[in-house]
């Protein structure tokens, strides 16, 4: 089954194409791992995924499912953004932020039968762990961060707290978890822990995972299928492909590199 | 000695409504000031003096005319801040000085300042009637109920208004919702402390309550304690000393505000990191 189709999407801003006419699927229990340089139009691509962002053409299913049916199914996506901004001193404990990510049992519901009418079986592994501070507690141990239940958020390293958000996202049982470049500004040995869990996530939970990140070392790792886009999609397919095609990997690079010197250049 | 100041009626009506209105303006102070919309609730406030001078003016109850007007006020501030590329604090500054303006117009159409008016500027607690400690105290259960059941949507938005839209939460909605409880929370309020003072009350206990660095529902609850104790014991030291209430709730909140940075400084609270929000502005 196909969670999530891409087709021919288009995204402008101010008369420049952020995205262009990219098309791709991702089958149910994927690990998805989407590369490209800075600028190349992923954040904008995950934005117009969670219906944050307009696009000007092509069309995007979840589930089979457009419309006001697919804005449904919005809720229960988990989304974990490269930074989440917050008051460094926000009064809110890990636990306080994991029970943000719980919804309300007839959003649940609703998702539940459009779910069910595509033939899909929704793999709930957080449904019948009980109150919502034990399914809490529950995200918190498949992050590896129980530990820090009553911790305070801005006491947290960067590692941690995109575990947290992590978390948040894994208490409403996602039906697909969107990493944008997740681990940016984490150091190596949280990024270790961080991949780890994304991968049993993906394995034991049975959650597909759609996750953006420069690091190719990482992506051949752990990712299943690999996209690679630089505004528009010059590859997807299965990972062994990709890292097997030398004229692809040099693409990349020197599209990445272009990329970079082009930013520098701006910045400069 | 207290026994008999409780005895009398203006203490006893005082202090209720006082504590249910130290209650609403933490709680809702909690979210405002996380927000970043600590002057909103001065905005608010003054905007209020407006709607007070049209009911003076028109000869109608000036209180409900504060909320009608003071409503209207918090979401035109809102679209303001939404709709145009104003910034936070100027749209505050607006609104602030068009109700004032409106305030001081009706009132030289009137023939001057009133007692009543003074009362509503400065505070008048110990003058307040069966009547308004009752409505007092209903409108502050209504926020009190309505903050508990938004609470988690409401600390979502606070937190993180895109994390919170991506989650499925009608943002538009309860930032709408969270405007006129705002206003109404300020209205409500004013009849203690006096439009002037207001956002004293709102901010104050907040700061000192986030220096403890503990989570929301602990954070919330110190607020609150903080803030009766300014409120019993400010109607307190006011009568015994003569002095006007309002100013010495104020001043007890800002020597609770000195004191917890003096036992933050000697070690004696939690030491993290404290950046309190200082300007107005969207957190996301």
């Amino acid at each position: 089954m196909i969670a999530l189709e891409v087709k021919d999407i288009s995204i402008s801003y101010n008369n420049h194409l952020a995205v262009d006419k990219i098309s791709f699927d991702v089958q149910e229990g994927d690990l998805l791992g989407i590369v490209g340089p800075n600028g190349a139009g992923k954040t904008t691509l995950f934005r117009a995924i969670l219906g944050l962002e307009q696009y000007s053409a092509g069309k995007i299913k979840l589930f089979g499912f457009e419309g006001p049916k697919y804005h449904t199914l919005l809720s229960l996506i988990g989304y974990v953004p490269q930074r989440v901004e917050f008051e460094p001193n926000f009064p809110a404990t890990v636990s306080d932020i994991v029970s943000m990510g719980i919804i309300s049992d007839k959003t649940i519901a609703k998702g539940a039968k459009l779910i069910q009418q595509c033939g899909c079986c929704w793999n709930r592994v957080y449904k019948n762990i009980g109150n919502n501070s034990d399914k809490i507690i529950e995200a918190l141990r498949t992050v590896g961060l129980e530990h820090l239940k009553n911790r305070r958020i801005g006491e947290l390293s960067g590692g941690e707290l995109q575990r947290v958000f992590i978390a948040k996202s894994l208490v409403k049982d996602p039906i697909l978890l969107i990493l944008d470049e997740p681990v940016t500004s984490v150091d190596v040995e949280s990024q270790t822990k961080f991949y780890n869990v994304i991968k049993k996530i993906n394995e034991e939970n049975k959650i597909t995972v759609v996750w953006s990140s420069h690091d190719l070392e990482a992506i051949s790792k752990y990712a299943n299928r690999v996209a690679c886009m630089n505004r528009k999609l010059f590859f997807h397919g299965a990972k062994e492909k990709f890292f097997s095609d030398e004229d692809l990997l040099k693409t990349y690079t020197e599209s990445a590199m272009q990329m970079h010197m082009h930013n520098h250049n701006h910045d400069v | 000695m207290i026994s008999d100041v409780l005895s009398y009626g203006f203490m006893q009506k005082a202090l209720i409504a006082g504590i249910a209105v130290a209650i609403i303006c933490s709680f809702m102070g909690t979210f405002l000031v996380l927000r970043r919309y600590s002057l909103f609730g001065d905005g608010i406030a003054h905007v209020s003096f407006g709607g007070i001078s049209i009911g003076l003016f028109l000869g109608v109850a000036p209180l409900w005319t504060a909320f009608v007007v003071a409503i209207l006020g918090g979401l035109g501030l809102q679209k303001l801040r939404q709709s145009t590329k104003i910034s936070g604090d100027a749209a505050v500054a607006v609104t602030l000085v068009s109700g004032l303006a409106i305030g001081v117009i009706l009132i030289s159409a009137s023939g001057g300042f009133s007692a009543d008016l003074f009362s509503f500027l400065f505070g008048s607690i110990l003058l307040i009637s069966l009547e308004d400690t009752a409505l007092i105290i209903a409108i502050s259960a209504g926020i009190v109920v309505i903050l508990l059941a938004l609470q988690k949507q409401f600390l979502h938005l606070t937190f993180n208004e895109e994390q919170a839209k991506i989650a499925g939460l009608n943002v538009t909605a309860l930032n709408y919702v969270f405007v006129v409880l705002a206003a109404v929370t300020v209205v409500t309020s004013m009849r203690l402390v006096g439009i002037l003072l207001i956002s004293a009350l709102i901010v104050i206990p907040n700061i000192s309550a986030m220096m403890f660095g503990r989570g929301f529902k602990k954070t919330v609850g110190i607020s609150i304690t903080m803030s009766i104790f300014s409120v019993v014991t400010g109607i307190f030291l006011s009568y015994y000393l003569n002095l006007a209430p309002s100013g010495t709730i104020v001043i007890i909140t800002v020597a609770l505000l000195l004191g917890t940075l003096a036992a933050r400084s000697a070690g004696l609270i939690s030491k993290t990191s404290i950046n309190i929000p200082s300007t107005i502005s969207h957190n996301s």
